[in-house]
Order: structure tokens, then sequence, then C-alpha cells
């Protein structure tokens, strides 16, 4: 079986294993091949986000993807590549203190329900491993664009109950933020745990409308942007 | 570069220290070898406990008591008293920074049955409950704004006489060494599972770097010989599957179909019976077939997810096929109370020191646990240290880590020789003769480390470099595991000698 590795340039290796998940396939060339091939790993059971990458062109965990004849095997897409396989998540990660997704308030005492905690069950089960980021069509035109993981985590603190102040964290995601989002839903497609960041995004604009704040693109005049505050199929999502 | 207080590793426990320790207005940074997202805690699954008693009666006596007996004599009381006393704090701390715990129909924290529980005590959040503290916590991390500075591979620990002054570590990204000043330093470091390599469900980075190093800088190592085997790694990954899917019923058969033990029992006694039935020629699975795929799915969704992945069974229809790995290292840094080692502002937390709460064999549950109330002493016990000590005023030396010249044996390969060797003669069940043998072999690789190393000579990011600095670091851990090991000649847990 033949795979090929983006490494600055495109090198092919031949594995004789079979069945096996990318990460072994990665493993068995650095260990019996090339010691100089470099790649992060950690878990090798998909919840730790080390060894995203792409696959013909699709986000995937190295861990959890079985290899098949012909794979090209390139690093995520919006970040710096370090070397090989191996990107710098430093700006990425920064964007959840930049969105600040966290509780801002110690609350105790608070009940939770069954049906609370179903509000953001599975934007807790987010691993960072920034699928979603390299996805994301965005970042080619804004840098600077909060993102979907970011997004999804500020969804996980706003539909918490327990989050007494809500306001600040809402007011914080407006620029370069929730409207920025093209809702190609590109991120939801690449998620190894199923969440949909297009979703939480959706979410967090009809919040934000509660809280007064409206889509930029409309206070400024329609249809100066396709983008924002429309599907791709036009429709209107909030 | 210098900050109050420096610790390495930003798993459970590094962080709640630091978050503790930033409470008390010291200056904090974190360095970690991976991201904090990315170390080991996120792998723990069935949950932590506390006698809340939200399902069912619990007292924090019986938690102690199931504590206590599953350390086999082997803990210290006081130390586990600490540990159950602060339990019920330590789960409100979490639910009060936002950790995601499943809940019961009258919305308190949900609780289930792990073995060796005389009651249902682990708090979960589904079978992710590792990944959702460590997230909150890194969470609380940005909240507070505390510095992390991510791959960083700690090399030695600075001192001066028997004073801590700092660390050194080499910066993978640039491949250059780095030093970092501090009044105290904290080792979050986490176990030493992965020298049993592909007979463990650790990540790859449990290679117990900071355990070495401590013991390279005089520290002392304590129960180093208590390796926690997990009864349920899947067979052909070692891959974990949770406690908690035993505890909500499920059943372990051979290949006749009949069970042969009870299921509940603390994990060393389990994962013996195990491999009893394997030693005999059976095929050991786990069986939860009959709780249903609704029960599956809301309790045990990523055991369902990694059962259908690794070992291609559906738990819902098919028998999970199973063998014990190691899972859990009992052993580490000595602390006393303050969670302070022998060296002068020198701290450890978590699974890389030895709290003494574990003895002999842990309680499943009691790990999270120990993250959350050791990680609050740590940080406070080394911030309070750090107001009262002045930064060390001296030259510090570089370490330079040099190559050998002529590689001739394969790290990789001796690597994987020592993972077949402990896991047959340093596992499960142990002898004299097997003992010494592992020994013995262990010295001979040692004294054959000057002909291997690193091939890949590139500066930045260099992995196989780092492998060899861990494999080093593991190297000399084997040695004390069984080294240790040979002193107790009893069985005693974990450690289960049969001559």
């Amino acid at each position: 079986m033949k795979i090929t590795i983006q490494r600055g340039t495109v090198v092919e290796y031949e594995v004789s294993l079979f069945e096996a998940t990318l990460l072994e396939v990665l493993g068995e060339i650095k260990y019996k091949q090339d010691n100089t091939l470099v790649f992060s790993s950690g878990c090798r059971s998909s919840v730790c986000g080390s060894c995203s990458m792409r696959v013909n062109g699709r986000e995937v965990l190295a861990c959890s993807y079985k290899v098949q004849d012909g794979d090209f095997v390139e690093p995520l897409k919006n970040v710096n590549v370090i070397r090989d396989l191996v990107v710098d998540m430093d700006k990425a990660m920064s964007f959840n203190a930049k969105a600040k997704a966290y509780a801002k308030t110690n609350s105790e005492g608070i009940l939770i329900t069954q049906d609370n905690a179903q509000l953001n069950e599975v934007q807790s089960d987010c691993i960072l491993c920034g699928s979603c980021y390299s996805a994301c069509p965005v970042y080619a035109v804004n840098g600077e664009f909060l993102g979907p993981f970011s997004l999804t985590r500020v969804w996980k603190y706003v539909s918490d109950v327990r989050e007494q102040d809500m306001k600040e964290k809402i007011d914080t995601i407006q620029i370069n933020g929730i409207w920025d989002c093209t809702l190609c839903n590109e991120c939801t497609i690449v998620c190894p745990q199923d969440i949909s960041s297009k979703t939480d995004i959706e979410k967090l604009r009809s919040r934000s409308a509660m809280e007064g704040h409206m889509d930029p693109s409309f206070s400024s005049g329609f249809g100066d942007s396709f983008g924002s505050g429309f599907g791709f199929d036009g429709s209107p999502t909030f | 570069m210098y900050s109050d207080i420096l610790i390495i590793g930003a798993g459970g426990a590094g962080l709640t220290a630091a978050l503790h320790a930033r409470e008390e207005g010291v200056s904090v940074r974190v360095l970690t070898k991976e991201y904090p997202t990315r170390s080991q805690t996120c792998m723990a699954q069935g949950g932590i406990n506390a006698a809340l008693g939200n399902n069912g009666e619990d007292t924090t006596e019986s938690h102690i008591e199931n504590t206590l007996k599953s350390a086999q004599g082997m803990a210290n009381v006081d130390a586990v008293r600490h540990l159950c006393e602060s339990a019920p704090g330590a789960v409100k701390w979490l639910d009060s920074i936002g950790v995601c715990f499943s809940r019961t129909k009258d919305a308190k924290i949900a609780q289930r049955s792990l073995g060796g529980a005389s009651s249902p005590r682990a708090c979960y959040a589904q079978d992710y409950t590792g990944l959702k503290i460590l997230h909150t916590l890194y969470d609380q991390c940005l909240a507070q704004e505390i510095e992390i500075l991510n791959e960083k591979f700690l090399l030695e620990i600075l001192k001066s006489n028997n004073r801590v002054c700092g660390a050194s570590v080499l910066d993978i990204r640039t491949g250059e060494v780095e030093v970092y000043e501090a009044k105290s330093v904290i080792l979050a470091t986490g176990g030493y599972s992965r020298i049993y390599d592909k007979y463990s469900t650790n990540s790859t980075a449990s290679t117990g770097d900071g355990i070495a190093t401590a013991l390279r800088a005089g520290a002392n190592l304590k129960d180093m010989a208590f390796v926690q085997f997990h009864p349920t790694g899947l067979k052909k990954s070692s891959i974990l599957i949770s406690e908690s899917a035993r505890g909500a019923g499920g059943y372990l058969i051979n290949t006749k179909n009949e069970r042969f033990i009870d299921e509940l029992l603390p994990r060393d006694k389990v994962a013996r019976a195990i491999d009893e039935q394997i030693k005999n020629g059976q095929n050991v699975f786990l069986d939860i077939r009959h709780l249903g795929e609704k029960l599956i799915d809301k309790e045990l969704p990523q055991e369902r997810k990694l059962a259908k992945l690794y070992e291609n069974v559906d738990p819902v229809h098919d028998l999970i096929p199973i063998k014990p790995v190691a899972h859990y290292t009992m052993g580490g840094i000595e602390v006393d109370a303050k969670t302070s080692t022998c060296i002068d502002g020198l701290f450890a937390v978590g699974e890389c020191a030895n709290h003494s709460v574990h003895g002999a064999n842990r309680l499943g549950g009691n790990s999270l646990l120990e993250l959350v109330v050791f990680g609050k002493k740590a940080g406070s016990n080394a911030a309070e240290f750090a107001k009262e000590n002045d930064i060390l005023q001296q030259k510090i030396e570089v370490t330079t880590i040099e190559n050998t010249k002529k590689i001739e044996v394969n790290f990789y390969q001796i690597k994987e020789e020592i993972a077949e060797l402990f896991y047959k003669n340093v596992g499960i069940v142990r002898t004299e003769k097997e003992l010494v043998h592992a020994q013995m072999r262990i010295e001979d690789i040692q004294s054959k480390l000057y002909l291997m190393g690193w091939t890949d000579n590139v500066k930045v990011y260099n992995t196989n470099k780092i492998e060899f600095l861990e494999f080093k670091n593991m190297l000399e851990i084997c040695e004390q595991v069984v080294s240790q090991a040979l002193e107790i000649k009893e069985s005693c847990g974990a450690h289960y000698r049969i001559n």
C-alpha cells in the first residue's frame, strides 16, 4: 500500500499494514523506515485532539482514520506548519481567551436539571483538535475570526444555567465573531465529536438579537455581503 | 525568565495547582510538553469520587474505608482521610467553574458505581469525565490569564544545595535549551505507564519524565513497584473501556460463556482473574449487551465509539474482547502532607507524586479526585513558599544534550522489547526469577545506552530526539520499578508475587 505525505515536498511511502489507522501507519514509517517523519499524537483513542491532519483534503484524526491505498496526507490548514504534519496551534487556541470562552463568575448552588444539562452536553465533548478551524473558509479573508471551536465554547458557557453574566460574552463575539461566519457547515462535517459549530453560531446569533445586537451587514445597508446574515441557500438565519 | 512559581505539566493536577497558586497573588507560569488539553487527564472516563449520596446513602467514612481496603495497608490514613473529606468540596468547586456533570432526575450531580466502592460514588460526565474536567480547568486558566507555554520538554530541575531554583527545558519547536527560574517549582508531569508501551491504556506521553528528572535531582521515589493493570483494555489496541461499563452491570465472560469473577472487586483482583483465564487459554470478553442501546448511548457513548473503531465490535450487539493492561502508576515522587518533596521549594502533585493515598492499588474514581484535592494543596503551599523565600541569586549552567557519536542500536526496538519483558516479567503476576531476569536485562540495556541516540539531526521539532530523551527517562524508571519489586517479597495489592 502506498501513501504520500506532504513534508514540504511530497514524499511517498510503501507500507504493508492493512486495516490500520493512519496513526499506526505513520508510526510504522517513523519507527521502521524514516525516523525523521514528524507528527503529533497522544491518546490514540480520539479524545486528546493531537493527531488532527488532512487526508485527501479532508480533516481527520489520524488515530481514527483507516488508511486506504493512495491516500495523500497533509497538515491542517489556516495554521503555520512547524514541520511535516505538526502545526502551531497557539494562535488558534488564543481565540478561546479572546472570545472569553470560560465561566466568569463562580456559581454555587444552582440546580441543573437533566434538560439543562442537555443544552451543552455535546458542546462540552469538544477535544480542541482544530479540525473545524482548518476547514473554515473564513480564514481566507479574516485571520482574526474567532472561529468555530471558540464560538462553540462560548455557546457552551452562554447556554449554561450557571452563567450569570452572559451579556459580556455576547458583546465580545460581535466583532470578528458570529456575523463573520458564512454558515457553510464545513466545521460540522469535519468534527470528530459530532459538534455543529455552525448551529451553535446560529444560536448565538439569535441570542445576540435578543440582547439588541444585529448583523452589521444589515445596519450598513442590505446586500453588501452574501456571507453574513444569510446561509448559502439565501435563507435568513434567525 | 522568572516567575514566582513554575509548574511543569498542564494536566488536571498542574492546572488546578496553577489556579490555586494564582489565587494567592503570586506569578505563575505553566510549561507542558504538549498542549494542556492533550494531557493524560482527558482520557479519564469513569468519574470522580465524592460521598455526596446523590444516588443512595453514602458517607465519607465509607469512602475512607473503601480506599484503605483497596490500598492493602500501604496508604497513609491521614492522607486518605484528607482526600475523602475534601472530596465533596472538590466536586462542588468543579461544578462552580462549569464542569458539565451528568445530572439526576432531581437536578443533582449524577453518581455511579465503580469497583471496590460500597455505594455509587463516582460523579461523572457521561464517560468523558476527565475530558470535561480538564477542558474546564483550562478555560479557567484562560479566565485568570495564567501563562501557559506549550511544547517545552523538561530536561533538569535546577537547584543550589538543597533548594530548587528553576528548571531547564528543551523548546521542542526551536530545539533550543531554555532556563526558567522560580522560587518554587511544582512537578505535575503524570505517570509512567508507558514503560509498558503498547500494553498500556495511556497516552504515548506518559513516560514519567518528571519522576526520572526528580530522581536525578535527588528526590525520593516511593512505591514504584505498584502498577495498576486495568482489567478492561481493548484486546488489540489496549485502549481503555471504562470500569463504569461494569459499574452499570457489565459482565466479564470467557470463551465458555461463563462468568468467573465478581466484576466489581478492586482492579488488582479482577485483573488477576482475567490474566489467569487468558493463561489457561481462554479469551475474555466484556459483555454489556444486556444494558441496552439506550443506556449505552446515554451513559457510555465513548465506550461504544471506541469498541467500534478499535475492535470492530458494537457493544450493543457484540462481546468486547479485552485484556488487562497497565493503566495507572501508584508509585511516584515521595511527598509530605504539604505535597513537598525532600528538596526545598520542589513540590509534586498528581500521578507523578506519591501522596500515599492509593497504596498498593488505587480505587477507581480516586485519581481525578487526587488531582483536584492535592492540586489545590500544591498550589497554595508552593505559593506560600514563594512568598516566604527570596529567589536564589546564582549563575545557572545551561544543560547541554549530547547525542551518541555512533548509533548502532535502534532504541525504538529496545523500547518495544522492554514493554514485552515488563508485561510478562514485571506485570500482573511476578516471580523472583522473572524479576531478576528483567533487572539484568535493564542493566544490560543501560550499559549499551552509549550505542543509542537520535538519527534525525534537524533542530526544529525533532520528535526522534524527544522520544529518545523519554526513552532514557523510562529506562531509569524501569530500573526503579524492578528493583523495588524485588524488595517486596510478599504479595500486596497490584504487586502479586507467586514466589
